[in-house]
């Protein structure tokens, strides 16, 4: 089959623009294991669940007080006036208190779902939203395996509210608001490796009392939160179904295959048309003889 | 072209934007209405928030607007890209006639529901920061999908154009945008590909969320599949309105190669939703999830997958086998309500299952949703009863390859084409 230059140039063309475009729509994640990551260790053996982290969080962020208290039986959630919770369950060592908000992920879903970049990881750890980029699409929500990320549904100017483990102050060398506050010692702040070596260590010293399992070192492949309990996870109203894959994972295959498809596709229809026509133009000689 | 032509396109438009036909038929009536209930719902919306009028909830971000006009009307839109597949790459003219409105819907399509996109989004006026290159978050798949919608827009644009050119008598841009057919629709091809694997892959990171039956890694591939005869079913319905709707004015070619087109169109169906269906028990198997089968999420799933996938297959085939052509429309309907099935279960029934809470819409987004979709009608049937879609093209309009009239040509009629041939 000879390619004529109209024919060449078409090729050459579609297959420009499916490079140029290809190239734009791949990941470029950055392996992010190696980063020393900011994080907070809590223990739930050491709350009390005295809820001041909870007024902490609200003044610093202006959200309203936080409503109910931690009782046996409530399972309350997080939601768009308040990023953190503190729930007691009824444990098989009695009444625990646990808390709950965003997990900080080291390869966080709503990130990787969001299409402006308006969740983004940052170098330091923190998982911050961006109030000029976000268009309120909601996919962060329908991706965080912890249903995290709540949305204004009675505002006309939504925003999307989370832990946002005090982006700013840590900049300036502080720690999270609620950390800050914690009274008793339930909280800790820093790098997520030290962090993980203090939690080994409580472990360790004190194998009676603990769960021997931190929850977030390798689920959904590591969180920035992580957390000690004396009991299985399990009967905290967590999940342990969720795997040890990063999230972003699950979308890989289908990312990595949209640069192929948009260039062998192309090519393959034009050739595919290409010999039909010749077919068709034999076809229609044979009958013109 | 010169400022007196220019005031001859203007007063030509401006005419044949006059109301043809009667303005007060049932259907106007009820889409009048409808969507006149759907602005004041929607200015409610803008000014009070999302919360004030559709059901969506912390645990189910996405309402109807997104579930059911984007991610299922999409599915429906992907009659485009199968028809012009068949007609311009694999060369079946006989699939012709029906290349104009089936372009023309899928155009609408896109319009309307990425329109719907925008009334879902909390804060659509940042709607513009993935476009503009502010802030590409790359590694998304709602940024895929929402630039392949721009790019298949245009394409379908293309594609539809030297239609509007035949009506308003733009000789010359008609033979430009005839040119870059077949580019476009290679093009729309290979986005259809990705955007209708892609609405599929929006769910891939939601796998704690969604029922085990319904989710797979394979979630791509089984919504791609499906759109192909989503598509179709959607086409063959459209073409069976259209044929009453349009009976008038509709040309000689488009009413005599109806039932040959709906027939073939059969055939694709079936196949395709027996690969659809195989594939479904492959990841079935793969999956390992007998053990949800008893219990009536796994009622619902069979329900779905034998009473609205297997079932509309076998009658495409049977209707196929027999010429019968009600049979195909039933089966078609049928495919219809089994895709809205499956789109809505993934996205909405079995969206936080373990919650014990299944979110229904409000009735005030089920007015809205159906405002979209009767105001794409209305639409649609406005460009229908003006450009050639249905009708002849102009006389100007020299055809390089004659539309040939398919299939049933008794003698008489294969006479008077040769006739006409010489």
């Amino acid at each position: 089959m000879g390619i004529d230059r109209r024919n060449f140039l078409k090729v050459l063309g579609i297959a420009g623009v499916t490079l140029s475009a290809g190239k734009s729509f791949g990941t470029t994640k950055e392996k992010k294991s190696d980063v020393e990551f900011d994080g907070i260790l809590y223990d739930s053996t050491l709350c009390v669940g005295c809820m001041s982290c909870e007024y902490a969080c609200a003044e610093q962020y202006g959200l309203p007080d936080p409503t109910g208290e931690p009782a046996p039986g409530v399972v309350r959630k997080t939601n768009d006036t308040n990023r953190i919770v503190v729930n007691c369950y009824n444990t098989s060592k009695g009444e625990q208190f646990i808390r709950g908000a965003c997990n900080h992920c080291n390869d966080p879903a709503c990130a990787s779902a969001c299409l402006t970049k308006a969740m983004l990881k940052t170098d330091e750890g923190p998982v911050i939203w961006r109030e000029d980029k976000c268009m309120g699409c909601r996919s962060c929500m329908i991706s965080c395996p912890f249903d995290m990320p709540k949305f204004e549904y009675n505002s006309p100017n939504p925003k999307i509210q989370k832990c946002r483990m005090c982006y700013e102050l840590i900049q300036e060398g502080g720690m999270p608001a609620c950390v800050e506050i914690c009274g008793e010692g339930a909280l800790t702040f820093g790098k997520r490796r030290d962090l993980i070596e203090i939690a080994r260590t409580r472990i360790y010293e004190e194998p009676e009392k603990y769960n021997h399992h931190i929850y977030g070192e390798h689920e959904v492949g590591g969180t920035g939160v992580l957390y000690l309990a004396s009991v299985p996870f399990k009967e905290l109203g967590f999940r342990n179904d969720l795997g040890t894959t990063s999230y972003p994972n699950f979308n890989k295959t289908f990312l990595y295959s949209v640069p192929a498809v948009l260039i062998l596709w192309p090519a393959f229809l034009l050739g595919l048309n290409n010999s039909v026509d010749e077919r068709k133009n034999k076809i229609s000689k044979e009958k013109m003889n | 072209m010169n400022s007196e032509q220019h005031t001859g396109v203007l007063k030509f438009i401006i005419h044949e934007l006059k109301p043809k036909g009667k303005i007060l038929t049932p259907f106007n009536v009820i889409s009048g209405i409808t969507i006149l209930a759907a602005i004041v719902i929607l200015v409610i919306r803008f000014t009070n928030g999302l919360g004030s009028v559709i059901h969506a909830s912390q645990d189910a971000p996405w309402g109807l607007w997104i579930n059911f006009n984007v991610i299922t009307g999409v599915a429906f839109a992907g009659g485009a890209y199968v028809v012009t597949f068949m007609v311009y790459i694999l060369g079946l003219e006989k699939y012709r006639p029906i290349v104009r409105a089936t372009v023309l819907y899928a155009l609408l399509a896109y319009m309307f529901y990425a329109g719907a996109l925008l009334l879902d989004l909390g804060r659509p006026w940042k709607v513009i920061n993935p476009i503009i290159g502010n802030s590409f978050g790359i590694s998304s798949v709602l940024f895929l999908v929402a630039w392949h919608f721009i790019l298949y827009m245009g394409s379908l644009f293309i594609e539809f154009y030297p239609t509007v050119t035949e009506w308003i008598g733009l000789k010359r841009q008609r033979k430009f945008f005839v040119s870059l057919t077949l580019g476009v629709v290679i093009f729309g091809i290979a986005l259809s590909t990705l955007h209708q694997s892609g609405l599929g892959a929006l769910f891939l990171m939601a796998k704690p969320k969604i029922h085990p039956l319904w989710y797979s890694e394979f979630i791509p591939i089984l919504f791609f599949i499906s759109s192909i005869f989503a598509g179709l079913s959607l086409v063959i319905i459209l073409e069976t309105i259209d044929q009453r709707v349009f009976k008038k004015s509709m040309s000689f070619v488009h009413k005599d190669s109806h039932k040959n087109i709906v027939l073939s169109l059969a055939k694709t169906c079936a196949v395709a939703i027996f690969v659809y269906f195989s594939m479904i028990v492959l990841v079935f198997l793969h999956g390992k999830n007998y053990a949800y089968l008893n219990s009536p999420w796994g009622y619902w799933y069979l329900v779905e997958i034998i009473g609205f996938v297997l079932i509309p297959g076998v009658l495409f085939m049977y209707g196929y086998r027999h010429l019968n052509l009600l049979l195909v429309r039933i089966a078609a309907v049928m495919a219809i309500l089994g895709i809205i099935l499956n789109r809505l279960n993934i996205s909405t029934f079995a969206f936080n299952w373990y919650g014990n809470t299944i979110h229904f819409p409000t009735w005030m987004e089920i007015v809205v949703s159906l405002a979209v979709i009767f105001s794409q009608i209305l639409v649609f049937r406005w460009i229908v009863r003006r450009m050639p879609v249905y009708t002849e093209s102009p006389t100007w309009v020299k055809y390089e390859k004659q539309i040939k009239p398919i299939k049933m040509k008794t003698k008489k009629r294969r006479e008077q084409w040769k006739v006409l041939a010489e």
